[in-house]
């Protein structure tokens, strides 16, 4: 092999490279998201379904929601609960969720899912 | 193995028979559970909504204002935060008036009575029954509902191809060109603060919608309710399908017109000159 030498200094640098965010980040694990409720959604208690599963899926509630209203009209969402809901990501999500930087991007972030709701619906007003 | 055309005849049939009994079926073992999930209070209970706009009245009211009136505009562009850019090519248009002879070019006629030459007409969507804007567009956004005949759109779902505007005899769609939270914001006080009805992301067409939000509620549309609360009464919304309805009446004692009614394209928006 010519010049095997630089060759393989040259790999090992390459490789160090390639690796060098995980030896950076090693160690140190990223900060788990911590959605913080408002006082408002503390209180209530319940979701439109219970919290696990707007954990996991309250996108898919959502989609369904746009769809069906958009497309079918139709606005009232019957909760497992029994509960009726007005399907509004405006006036029944964010009359209780209206801190989006503390609870929505907490974990979009972390995720690095960037949904463009916000391009078109209002995002709420925080107080500093 | 392949299958062949009776072996595929038969599943066909078979899926069809078990498709078609689906509802059915979920009634037999889990009675009422369907409807629970389907339940929902209906959009409204037009079936064919139309509106009568009584061009008569309106001049006699435009005639009163010192710079014409334009409160049915103004209360459809302040509830749905219709921004206006001040320039014309790129102008959104729900709600808009232009000349009769522009309005109405297929009733060509150089003598024209006074009270109508150059007049301002009233324009907005037709919703049509045929409408050419549904059958162009290639994702669905926009589409007719089945059940009170309002042409939608689904802004979701526009992809901004502009196929619909071309197709749209009337005019009645109009492109965003740019981000509607950047409008000037004089004439819209409310804006962008309206939560009833969210704005839209540049890129999209837009047009009316018979203020479906509103219709839901059991309102009249924005414009109508604000043509009432001058009391001038020159739009009339009802259900077309309806023989007692207020609209069925107002056709059966006046003369009307409508727009280009000889593209097929069965506007639902009636003019009584």
């Amino acid at each position: 092999m010519y010049d095997g030498g630089k060759i393989i200094v040259g790999l090992i640098i390459g490789l160090g490279l390639f690796l060098s965010p995980f030896f950076y980040n090693a160690g140190k694990a990223a900060k788990a998201p911590a959605p913080e409720l408002t006082p408002k959604a503390k209180e209530a208690k319940v979701c439109v379904e219970p919290a696990s599963y707007m954990r996991e899926s309250h996108f898919t509630l959502l989609d369904e929601w746009r769809h069906t209203v958009v497309r079918d009209g139709e606005r009232y969402y019957k909760g497992s609960e029994g509960k009726r809901y007005y399907k509004s990501l405006q006036r029944t999500c964010l009359e209780c969720h209206s801190n989006y930087s503390k609870f929505c991007l907490e974990c979009h972030n972390y995720l690095d899912v960037d949904p463009y709701c916000w391009d078109c619906h209002i995002q709420p007003e925080e107080k500093k | 193995m392949g299958l062949d055309r009776r072996e595929f005849l038969k599943i066909a049939g078979m899926a069809a028979l078990f498709g078609l009994g689906g509802k059915a079926a979920i009634d037999i073992f889990a009675p009422g559970e369907l409807e629970a999930s389907m339940e929902g209070i209906p959009v409204s209970k037009g079936k064919r909504w139309a509106m009568v706009i009584d061009i008569r009245k309106c001049l006699a009211q435009q005639a009163k204002d010192k710079d014409g009136c334009k409160q049915c505009i103004i209360a459809c562009h302040r509830a749905h935060n219709v921004p206006d850019w001040g320039d014309p090519k790129i102008e959104i248009k729900w709600i808009w008036q232009d000349s009769f002879e522009h309005s109405f070019p297929d009733q060509h006629n150089p003598y024209i009575e006074e009270e109508l030459r150059h007049q301002p007409v009233i324009l907005m969507c037709n919703h049509c029954v045929n409408p050419p804007c549904v059958r162009v567009c290639p994702t669905q956004a926009t589409f007719k509902r089945e059940e009170d005949g309002i042409v939608c759109m689904d802004m979701h779902r526009c992809i901004g191809c502009r196929f619909c505007m071309a197709a749209c005899p009337y005019g009645s769609r109009s492109f965003n060109w740019g981000n509607p939270r950047k409008a000037p914001k004089e004439l819209n006080p409310d804006y962008p603060t309206n939560r009833d009805y969210p704005e839209r992301c540049k890129g999209v067409v837009e047009k009316c919608d018979f203020c479906v939000e509103r219709i839901a509620r059991g309102e009249l549309p924005a414009c109508v309710e604000a043509c009432d609360k001058i009391k001038a009464h020159a739009l009339t919304f009802g259900d077309l399908a309806d023989p007692n309805s207020n609209v069925r009446k107002l056709l059966k004692e006046h003369y009307t017109i409508r727009r280009k009614p000889e593209l097929g394209t069965e506007p639902n928006l009636f003019y009584i000159v």
